[in-house]
């Protein structure tokens, strides 16, 4: 947790800038390639997809990279194996994305604990909204794994103002309606989300769904503390895995021209 | 079993004991919230209740008979077995009766467009046909495999001026349409109702697809008190999702005397990987927004189900069923793809009935245990729904439609 708050107040005015890839996609060691590479050229964090059969959140783009791992038998042990093997080059903050039955099949303590052990800082879990998160929240606080909620256009402000007191890290903001995948822009109503956000909690706010261009990246930057960019990486890497181009190559040029709009 | 007295279910959490709640993304957790307070709101409005009332009677055909099926009876030997003819129901199931209540439900909450889920595609059609009387834009997601193993229904949903959308992921069948269409609400939750079709998904939905569907049971205490002058000994119903099973079991589940049964598709066996058996093999796990009785492996990742019907080839069970084994208040039984087909045919030979292959799940189970019951024992069967629709796919199974059906 200590990992996540240091690497926003070390940013002074720049915003963070937080990738998402699929664990084991399209196999390990190319994972662990382009995980590495992303961090190397300029990325803050690292939010990496444990890959589930029915990620009722994502877009077609996410599910693709989840399949491609799953297929190449991908599982949560491999997916704590990226966690350790990328902790014992960086001291950038890794946070786990997976949806809660691989969770709850695993038992909460155990695999908060594992992750913790991995060296992993948080852990997001887009559909256990509220009122199903106090006890996994008090469980991950337990093993030291920040409970990095989401927040949507939907929310309002009493529900805002809930999951704000409930989270550590920093605050999810959900650009739009819908699942994850590329948008040709941001809605304005997520600036408003963002401030709703900040009238409650002293965390960091950040905006992922959508955010697919540096032009984004360089909008949301104007009031945000951080953005997530997830399937315009992860398209990046399905078309790389299908001969189009060399992912890691890809991966850092994508990552720098993101990074450059992060700074103030 | 006195537990079950007051069976207060679900708790104000939309739990059924450890089963039900709300997993999903926070986006849609406004419009569940809203719709439970509205749905609350509605079912306690005398006006939409007399509303109700007159589609299912006027427009769906209720109600239903519950008809003494007495060549089977006789071929067996065994209980007395009635049918609740439900496929006697205005697009041949009991889909409509949900259709009905979540459509008037929509148009109260000043929606304009639904969508829904769909496996075999009778509840497509069912959500399509609403869509049509209340003048509804509708949206229907059906497994591309679904699509291809009911083709009749895709047809008759796009006269009924709805649209079928192929749901390409995963296994293509009922799973996979479910979460498609949930990605589709998330994106379109401030203008469209999403009727789901089963007592499946988040609260408050598992209760008011149960509420929309107790009609059934309702119906079945009342008929059977008539004719027989008693409740029945057993009630069974399949189970996929399982709305047609709760809609019969929910008004007997403090009438401790009355053993519930349900049938869980064992496809070519639960000893094989073919099955759809989520109370017999299945664990407590997450699927489509609830706690519930899952096929998955170890890591939980959901496996695939089979079933020779496509409406109970689905991994997952309703939270409230799940609630149910646990409890032992009903209990679940695998019957296999063979002995439904032959019920399907047997049913067809002795009543002239041809059920749908779901139900002839529930009638295999009788087939099998008839032995084992006393001869004043009274059954009753919720034959959920009628065969029309699976007659091309049987017909596929024995050669051809040229082939003939004399097996």
């Amino acid at each position: 947790m200590e990992r996540i708050r240091d690497a926003f107040a070390a940013l002074g005015s720049n915003k963070a800038l937080i990738p998402f890839i699929v664990a084991g996609d399209p196999d390990y060691d190319q994972s662990f390639a382009i995980a590495r590479a992303i961090l190397a050229s300029g990325a803050d964090m690292l939010e990496i997809g444990f890959p589930y059969s029915d990620p009722l959140a994502d877009g077609p783009v996410i599910q693709a990279a989840a399949l491609r791992s799953l297929n190449r038998g991908c599982q949560l042990p491999d997916c704590f194996r990226l966690v350790r093997d990328l902790r014992s080059e960086t001291n950038k903050p890794l946070i786990a994305f997976t949806y809660v039955n691989p969770l709850m099949q695993y038992g909460a303590t155990r695999f908060f604990a594992e992750l913790a052990q991995a060296g992993g800082d948080g852990v997001i879990v887009p559909d256990v909204p509220l009122e199903e998160a106090p006890e996994l929240a008090r469980v991950a606080a337990d093993q030291g794994i920040a409970w990095i909620p989401l927040v949507a256009p939907t929310s309002g402000e009493e529900r805002i103002q809930a999951i704000a007191q409930q989270a550590r890290g920093f605050v999810y903001c959900v650009s739009s309606l819908g699942v994850t995948g590329e948008r040709s822009s941001i809605s304005t109503q997520v600036e408003s989300l963002v401030q709703a956000v900040k009238r409650h909690t002293s965390l960091p706010a950040c905006v992922g769904f959508g955010v697919s261009t540096p032009d984004h990246v360089r909008e949301i930057a104007g009031y945000a503390d951080g953005v997530i960019v997830g399937s315009a990486y992860v398209r990046r890497i399905g078309d790389a895995a299908s001969g189009d181009g060399d992912a890691v190559e890809m991966v850092t040029r994508f990552t720098e021209s993101l990074k450059d709009a992060c700074r103030a | 079993m006195s537990m079950q007295n007051n069976y207060a279910f679900p708790d104000p959490n939309g739990r059924y004991g450890q089963f039900g709640g709300r997993y999903v993304p926070e986006t849609l957790m406004s419009a569940l919230l809203q719709l439970e307070q509205d749905y609350l709101r509605l079912r306690a409005d005398a006006s939409f209740q007399t509303e109700l009332a007159y589609y299912l009677k006027q427009y769906a055909g209720r109600p239903t008979p519950l008809y003494f099926a007495e060549r089977l009876t006789e071929y067996l030997g065994g209980p007395k077995i009635y049918l609740k003819r439900e496929d006697l129901n205005h697009t041949g199931a009991h889909k409509i009766n949900n259709a009905i209540g979540q459509g008037l439900l929509a148009l109260r909450t000043g929606k304009r467009r639904i969508i829904a889920e769909t496996g075999a595609g009778q509840h497509g059609v069912a959500s399509a046909t609403i869509a049509a009387r209340f003048g509804l834009e509708c949206t229907v997601f059906m497994g591309e495999e679904d699509m291809r193993r009911q083709a009749l229904n895709v047809f008759r949903m796009r006269m009924l001026g709805a649209e079928v959308v192929p749901a390409m992921s995963g296994t293509r069948t009922l799973k996979d349409a479910t979460n498609e269409a949930i990605r589709h609400w998330v994106s379109h939750v401030d203008d469209t109702h999403y009727v789901i079709g089963s007592v499946v998904g988040p609260h408050p939905y598992p209760q008011i697809v149960r509420d929309f569907q107790r009609v059934i049971g309702d119906e079945t205490k009342e008929q059977i008190l008539e004719q027989e002058g008693r409740l029945p000994d057993t009630v069974v119903a399949c189970v996929g999702g399982g709305s047609n099973a709760m809609g019969m079991f929910f008004p007997f589940v403090e009438d401790t005397q009355v053993q519930l049964i349900g049938t869980e598709a064992a496809g070519h066996g639960i000893h094989t990987e073919h099955h759809a058996a989520s109370i017999n093999k299945g664990r407590p796990g997450v699927l489509h927004g609830a706690k519930t009785m899952l096929l998955q492996d170890e890591y939980g990742q959901v496996t695939p189900a089979h079933s020779i019907s496509a409406g109970l080839d689905y991994p997952g069970i309703g939270p409230e069923h799940a609630h149910f084994a646990q409890s032992g208040r009903a209990v679940y039984v695998p019957v296999t793809d063979e002995e439904a087909l032959a019920a399907f045919y047997l049913l067809s030979k002795l009543e002239g009935i041809i059920p749908a292959l779901e139900s002839a799940h529930a009638i295999a189970y009788v087939v099998r245990e008839a032995q084992r019951m006393q001869k004043d024992d009274i059954v009753v069967i919720c034959l959920s729904g009628r065969g029309d629709k699976d007659v091309e796919q049987v017909a596929q199974m024995e050669g051809g439609l040229a082939n003939g059906a004399n097996s």
